[in-house]
């Protein structure tokens, strides 16, 4: 009898989890998303993945640390192990270091512009305007700063260089306290 | 008659504004070049309209906007406009914004259509408001947000509050005015009157400047007397003197005893606010046709030979109007636009005085740069107790030092007046005011930069979906031209065969 109970309330469980399954069935991966937002979005393959939801995506299946991401930083690292409960790693050397310092973006000398295409076509977030034999421009608001159309990319020499963003009332900062303390105890 | 209430917070301070009264206010010579920067306002900069080469006359628009929270900036003195380019402007930071200079003629001639207008009485408040915009007035008490955008609300204003607190230690341009031209205020207050149609208009003068309360209520008793408009709703409301008592949120609370809501303007409950300055600027405008070129500045400072209120031309650089106060005594010495308070270090002498511009503050560096040593929070709850807009400066700092954004977002963080109270009462002498700026400006980079990580999200997956889409189309053009080839070679040997099958049968 007793085993019988068993059986009938198993099997009972059984559907209802296999019906649950079906019906609140996820898309994807929830988590992917989650690491992806705490991404810096340069989609510069740093990390060694083409972007940065292959590298999301690969966190998220235990292919590679969370320590990959120059252009996030230490902050960013520290954001993932909080997401994922880890603990925070130094970034990775090999990936490259993280700049401090005004953010980049790419400027296109239209002297010496050959009109390749090369870059138009590496950009990750299209943002670099063009066609074959017409001078190319950077839309300098969506770019990135993530290198990929810098030289050997580009044929030419001095033709893509990075340049600092301009600071502006706007984006300027006010300097850290802490900086302050520490230099008057010096 | 309402009794005042008191709002939460606040500290008492020590005045020093006696520095300054003692001589009546003077003129600072015309300077030999004008800076004028283009966003001397709070919204959109003017755009200008003038090019390099041209001649000016004072008054004469030079840059102007079509957005409503905006406001146009005239010459202030005739001359030709020698650059449009940029210069560092008077703020922290010593960053460089466009500007528009004058090399003045000397001859300081107004423009010819600026003229006396005979007939104010008769003018619309639409007229009113239109030519307050054209004349470029914003907010003189420091905040400069233009004052056309205040006298379009959408609701009914039960209270005109007229700001002449003046709360910030040193700062006595307000009490000036209010001293030596009563009679202009009450006249801007009479046509802002005709604007706004507020139940009542009420005059909040801080009661250390019984001066100045003297001045306003015997020009009010005149008013009467001569019967020269109806001044029987205005009355002058002394109020305390506790610091931050003229912050526009603060005094609206002690005077209505009305919160304004959390991001929003005083007009929602009912209230327009606006400085003493700004409203002796609008009867300039209306009645002597003249825009905002020039405005009281309170030269101080131990450091200052002759401290005292100037009226001086907007673009003057600072260095010309500390010059004409008697120069400076020190070698090294802070210069500060604004009060001791919530005043910003000048990058340097070259700035030009703005419409901002109420105080230069001279201090010598022994007063104002040796900091004392910064001991750790003993979580005392001083800082809480002083701060008027009931924040928790504490939990603030915390979370300011580790750069909890979420945190910093919770505990209003963007409330925050920067008035500077609860680092003048924290026994650790923790300059947690610099810690609101830097957390504040750290946040706002966290917002551009994850804003823009979102765009770039976007445009990365449109990038993918059209690769994709061109990969699909390419794979089917060629899969339909082999269909195509396939067709047309079945077609071929269809026509062969029937070619063939004739010459068979003829053969």
């Amino acid at each position: 009898m007793a085993i019988l109970i068993l059986t009938l309330l198993a099997l009972v469980f059984g559907l209802g989890l296999g019906y649950t399954a079906i019906r609140f069935k996820v898309e994807g991966d929830p988590i992917v998303e989650k690491i992806d937002a705490l991404l810096p979005q340069t989609q510069c393959g740093q990390c060694g993945y083409p972007g940065c939801r292959p590298y999301a995506e690969a966190i998220a299946s235990d292919e590679a640390e969370i320590n990959q991401c120059p252009p996030g930083g230490e902050a960013g690292v520290q954001s993932l192990a909080d997401l994922l409960g880890r603990d925070p790693l130094p970034l990775n050397p090999e990936n490259g270091v993280a700049e401090e310092g005004p953010s980049m973006v790419a400027v296109i000398n239209e002297a010496t512009c050959i009109g390749c295409t090369k870059c138009v076509q590496i950009c990750p977030v299209d943002a670099i305007a063009g066609a074959a034999k017409h001078i190319h421009n950077v839309l300098d608001a969506y770019c990135t700063g993530c290198e990929l159309c810098l030289p050997p990319l580009c044929p030419v020499d001095e033709c893509i260089v990075m340049r600092p963003v301009e600071q502006t009332i706007k984006t300027w900062k006010w300097n850290n306290p802490e900086t302050l303390k520490e230099s008057e105890a010096a | 008659m309402k009794s005042l209430i008191r709002f939460r917070g606040g500290v008492k301070l020590p005045g020093f504004k006696s520095l300054s009264t003692k001589s009546p206010i003077q003129k600072t010579p015309l300077p030999s070049r004008l800076i004028l920067p283009l966003r001397q306002h709070i919204g959109e900069s003017a755009n200008p309209v003038v090019e390099i080469g041209d001649y000016v006359y004072k008054g004469q628009i030079i840059a102007d906007s079509n957005s409503f929270v905006s406001a146009p900036i005239h010459a202030s003195s005739s001359g030709k406009i020698i650059n449009i380019g940029p210069y560092t402007i008077p703020h922290q930071s010593g960053i460089a914004e466009t500007c528009i200079v004058i090399e003045t003629d000397g001859k300081d001639q107004w423009h010819p259509n600026i003229k006396q207008c005979d007939v104010p009485g008769s003018l619309s408040a639409d007229q009113i408001r239109k030519k307050i915009k054209q004349a470029g007035i914003v907010g003189l008490g420091g905040a400069v947000f233009p004052s056309s955008a205040k006298l379009k609300p959408t609701r009914e204003i039960d209270t005109l509050i007229i700001n002449g607190v003046e709360c910030e230690p040193y700062i006595t341009c307000d009490d000036a005015l209010m001293r030596t031209k009563a009679d202009e205020i009450i006249h801007g207050i009479l046509l802002l009157r005709r604007v706004l149609n507020p139940i009542e208009c009420v005059i909040a003068i801080e009661n250390n400047k019984p001066e100045a309360i003297k001045a306003v209520r015997s020009t009010l008793a005149r008013f009467k007397e001569e019967n020269i408009g109806s001044v029987n709703t205005i009355r002058v409301v002394p109020v305390p003197t506790i610091f931050p008592a003229g912050g526009e949120k603060q005094l609206i609370k002690q005077i209505c005893n009305k919160e304004v809501p959390q991001h929003g303007l005083p007009y929602e409950v009912g209230v327009v606010c606006l400085n003493v300055g700004t409203t002796a600027a609008i009867y300039d405008c209306i009645y002597q046709g003249r825009p905002l070129v020039s405005r009281l500045v309170t030269i101080t400072g131990e450091a200052v030979n002759h401290p005292a209120n100037y009226q001086v031309l907007i673009g003057t650089p600072v260095e010309d109007v500390l010059a004409a106060a008697g120069g400076v005594q020190a070698s090294k010495v802070d210069f500060i636009m604004g009060g001791p308070m919530m005043g910003q270090v000048l990058p340097d002498t070259g700035v030009p005085v703005v419409k901002a511009t109420n105080c230069l503050l001279v201090k010598t560096p022994e007063k104002s740069k040796k900091q004392p040593v910064q001991l750790p929070c003993i979580r005392c709850g001083a800082c809480a107790n002083a701060c008027p807009m009931q924040l928790l400066p504490q939990q603030l700092y915390w979370h300011a030092r580790g750069k909890h954004f979420e945190k910093l977002n919770h505990y209003n963080l963007t409330d925050c007046i920067e008035c500077g109270c609860c680092s003048v009462v924290c026994p650790s002498k923790i300059p947690l005011v610099h810690y609101f700026r830097f957390a504040k400006t750290e946040m706002r980079e966290h917002e551009v930069k994850s804003k823009f990580a979102d765009q770039s999200r976007l445009r990365m997956l449109a990038r993918d979906a059209r690769l994709e889409r061109i990969k699909k189309e390419q794979e089917e053009r060629k899969a339909r031209r082999k269909a195509e080839r396939e067709k047309k070679k079945a077609a071929n040997q269809k026509q062969k065969q029937i070619s063939e099958s004739p010459k068979a049968s003829s053969g």
